[in-house]
């Protein structure tokens, strides 16, 4: 066997539990179908650390998401990647939601969330001045936050691959065979790979994984739900996440900051036919506009700079699928991951090592692991001063590439030599946010292109924005 | 820290105009910052003739243009500081920059804001569909195609009837693209009359007024478009939509002045312009710095950005020569029919011709002209027709500046 586990999906949970096995002298491979990390649900989210209210006690959600609450801020201290402890407002209007938020608070105080507290509007609307007046009471949640959820999978990724890890991209699992010894795992192109232990983390696929190993018990029902992006100029319109009431189709639309500074709103719900239905609609867009008003007002649309939508891997029991497969030995499904998922992510991965050492993978410790890995984004929190020094001894980083989120040439090229490496535009945007800005790449995306023909040594008709089939340039004239 | 007298941010049509003026106009020690390393501003990449038809009398390709002013600032001896971003301006004139050799920190007699504008992007029109290569805007396409040279797609369709989508439909064409159709949302287009017969009858491109783009196709790269006629509150008919199948979709959907910058030092912008708000010297409400170019309100003429620029500049040199002047000013308003007026303040207790600048907010056939002071009708023209995308003049003679003090509204009566 050519390693010890592989784990099918390159995405924050795929990343985590990779991350974990890492600490362990074990070969890992992560095989990822698509041209880059973060490519599912991983990059489409709404970035959010659930407090940990919202999951019925006793199941595995509640249990993962209030135990990887502090896990997560800990690794994203770590990992250096970029979050913000803000707290979380669900807001009731009138006495019916509000009877709903009590439900919230006590079902928080038995799945052991910490400082909950019921305000009404007034109090509310002391400590969020823009929340609307019609809020008559609210549920604060201080230990929530925001982080940004595809920073986190490349981070947990990279520093997997820095303590030995392996990436294989492009690598869409095609057969699973079971033998005496493990897995021969082979892909759509004829590759094949091996391990002794599988660990299916294949989100929206991770069905088509159980299946493709022989072990169909579940199936994901795929939810796409559509986000509004606006602009960094009122990114502190609010400065928690706010909420409304859940409903049974989910957490419903919020308002919040992102941990970059931009204003976020969304998502919707709706079912989809297929995980690849990513595409925004007009509904889906009106739904937005049409509900982000309700809790905050002043919310300007005008002010948006994207829109994107996700894919939600739901599955109809509602809970996370978190065990060894009862009839393929040495399989483990992380599967079924939607929300609380992000903020779970460190506390799933623990638990998925500590079912894989039940089942008998040998786990030491190396004594070299190192779970940090340096900030990426130094420079950008440097004083003039230090920029200056910095400068000084690495110009690159004097020139400015992305005017809007004001990103370096330095940054792009040290980005394009870390793991995991990008291979890609949309790959180096969401690693330097170059392209993330309010002109949406229309300044900097000629200049991206040469950077990565430059550092990946290909022409720049080879450069595409996310793999196979997306170059952006026919020919030269 | 380093001192200069005027500082002008922006290297493109606008800033090199401004730093000429100003030299001549008697201040010596004028500096140009341009986040590029060459200087030209977005006239690099705009191959095509037609820049200074009115001011120079011939009909040059941007990059000529541009050199007649960068051997201006040539001869003068006036430095430009190539690949240098500035970041942030204070109050009092401190205009911080990233380069190569360090931080920059430059503290100015005057500032020249000149950094032109950028466009507005798909997501801010919430175009709905997937997200695949191919969709660009039609200035980042101008750039690929003309600076880097390469051909960018086979079959492309244009959204946005302005100038730089009508001439990116003859530019694909002329480099072998069929251009299936562009499209415009409004029931005008937005382009000189010029560009419509030039890039689109010439090349016997269709133009479909009333329709925009209601979808993109496509999973890696884009395979289609829908185009859809429009109501008129601008809403999708959705019994009109149609397949185009392109590989290619070009926006050209507005212009949007870059006031970051302006922004930091907190200088107040006109909400309909998105530039700052000036006087008849270009003075925003932060003395000492000016703007001019398309920072200050789009241009659809390069001659008029070099008229305005001239005046910033010989602004800048007033105000450091002379200080601060006397601040009596009148409000400029735009009237009836008319959507805005640059400048938006003007100075009355002074002898020297104003001209407005200003667009209308719809098309009209016969229109009368009137520049009002108070209730004195001052200037007045017929125009057989006007379109807000050509920009239109008005001048207060000298002898009536002092009706201004009554406020000056400029209005148009159909005839």
């Amino acid at each position: 066997m050519n390693y010890d586990v592989l784990i099918a999906g390159a995405g924050v949970i795929g990343g985590m539990v990779a991350r974990e096995l890492a600490r362990f002298n074990l070969k890992i491979c992560l095989l990822e179908k698509d041209n880059d990390v973060a490519m599912g649900a991983s990059k489409a989210n709404s970035g959010i650390i659930h407090g940990g209210f919202d999951p019925e006690p006793d199941t595995l959600k509640a249990k993962l998401n209030v135990e990887g609450v502090p896990l997560l801020y800990k690794a994203a201290d770590e990992l250096h990647v970029p979050y913000k402890n803000n707290g979380s407002i669900v807001c009731a209007f009138g006495s019916e939601e509000e009877k709903t938020l009590n439900e919230l608070f006590y079902r928080g105080i038995a799945n052991g969330v910490k400082d909950m507290k019921l305000l009404n509007g007034d109090e509310a609307r002391k400590i969020e001045p823009n929340l609307s007046p019609d809020v008559t009471a609210v549920l604060l949640v201080p230990t929530a936050g925001i982080i940004c959820p595809y920073e986190l999978t490349v981070a947990a990724i990279g520093n997997a691959m820095d303590n030995g890890a392996e990436l294989r991209r492009n690598f869409k699992v095609e057969k699973i065979e079971k033998t005496a010894d493990g897995f021969i795992v082979t892909s759509e192109k004829g590759e094949t790979v091996s391990g002794r232990y599988f660990v299916n983390c294949a989100g929206a696929y991770s069905d088509k994984i159980a299946a493709a190993a022989g072990d169909d018990f579940f199936t994901i029902i795929p939810r796409a739900g559509e986000y509004l992006l606006l602009d960094k100029t009122i990114g502190n319109l609010v400065s928690h996440t706010i909420f409304r009431v859940p409903t049974a189709e989910g957490k419903g639309i919020l308002v919040s900051p992102t941990a970059d500074g931009n204003l976020l709103t969304g998502p919707t719900a709706s079912k989809v036919e297929c995980p690849e239905c990513i595409e925004t609609t007009p509904e889906g867009i009106a739904t937005v506009i049409g509900n982000a008003g309700l809790t905050v007002p002043k919310v300007d649309f005008r002010k948006v700079i994207t829109s994107f939508t996700g894919v939600r891997s739901s599955e109809k029991n509602g809970d996370f699928i978190i065990k060894m497969s009862e009839n393929v030995e040495g399989l483990l499904h992380v599967a079924a991951i939607d929300s609380p998922g992000l903020t779970s992510c460190v506390a799933i991965a623990k638990y998925a090592v500590e079912l894989l050492r039940k089942s008998g993978l040998i786990l030491t410790e190396k004594k070299d692991f190192d779970p940090c890995r340096p900030d990426p984004h130094a420079f950008r929190k440097m004083n003039d001063d230090e920029k200056d020094a910095f400068i000084k001894k690495n110009p690159l980083f004097g020139k400015t590439v992305c005017r809007c989120e004001n990103v370096s040439e330095g940054e792009i090229r040290e980005a394009l030599r870390r793991n995991p490496k990008p291979q890609d535009v949309d790959g180096v945007k969401r690693r330097t946010r170059s392209g993330m800005g309010r002109c949406q790449g229309g300044f900097c995306l000629p200049f991206v292109i040469k950077l990565i023909s430059e550092e990946l040594n290909i022409d720049e008709s080879e450069v595409t924005k996310n793999g196979d089939g997306s170059n952006y340039i026919l020919e030269r004239l | 820290m380093i001192n200069h007298d005027i500082v002008i941010i922006g290297g493109g049509p606008a800033g090199l105009a401004a730093a000429v003026s100003a030299y001549d106009s008697g201040v010596k020690d004028v500096v140009i910052i341009d986040r590029e390393e060459t200087s030209g501003g977005i006239l690099k990449q705009c191959i095509h003739n037609g820049f200074g038809l009115h001011k120079l009398g011939k009909e040059l390709t941007g990059p000529e243009y541009a050199a007649v002013y960068e051997n201006m600032v040539k001869e003068r001896g006036i430095k430009i500081i190539g690949g240098a971003f500035v970041t942030n301006l204070t109050p009092d004139r401190v205009v911080t920059a990233t380069t190569k050799d360090g931080i920059l920190k430059i503290k100015a007699g005057a500032v020249i804001l000149a950094m032109g504008c950028r466009e507005r992007s798909r997501g801010a029109l919430n175009i709905c569909g997937t997200r695949p290569a191919g969709v660009y805007s039609a200035g980042t396409a101008q750039r690929l195609m003309n600076i880097e040279g390469f051909k960018i797609g086979n079959r492309a369709v244009i959204l946005g009837s302005g100038d730089i989508g009508l001439i990116m439909a003859r530019r694909m064409s002329l480099e072998g693209s069929k251009v299936e159709a562009v499209c415009e949302i409004m029931p005008y287009s937005g382009g000189l009359i010029r560009n419509i017969v030039q890039c689109l009858d010439d090349f016997s491109i269709p133009l479909y007024l009333n329709t925009t783009v209601a979808k993109i196709h496509g999973k890696h790269r884009v395979e289609g478009v829908t185009i859809a006629e429009v109501d008129e509150n601008r809403r999708i008919k959705h019994d009109t939509k149609r397949y185009i199948p392109c590989d290619t979709l070009l926006l050209s959907v507005g212009l949007i002045p870059e006031n970051e910058v302006s922004l930091s030092a907190e200088i107040p912008l006109d909400p309909i312009t998105s530039g700052p708000i000036v006087d008849e010297s270009r003075q925003t409400m932060l003395p000492g710095v000016f703007a001019c170019g398309n920072v200050l309100h789009v241009h659809d003429l390069v001659d008029n950005v070099s008229d305005e620029a001239e005046t910033a500049g010989k602004g800048a040199a007033d105000f450091v020569t002379f200080g601060e002047t006397d601040r009596l000013t009148a409000a400029v308003n735009p009237g009836k029919g008319v959507r805005y007026v640059v400048p938006q303040t003007v100075h009355y207790n002074k002898s020297q011709d104003i001209p407005l600048y200003f667009r209308v907010s719809n098309p009209c056939g016969k229109v009368k002209i009137s520049v009002k002071c108070g209730n004195t009708v001052v200037a007045s023209a017929i125009k057989l027709k006007v379109t807000p995308g050509e920009m239109e003049k008005m001048v207060i003679k000298a002898d009536d500046l002092a009706l201004a003090k009554n406020g000056v509204t400029v209005e148009l009566e159909e005839m």
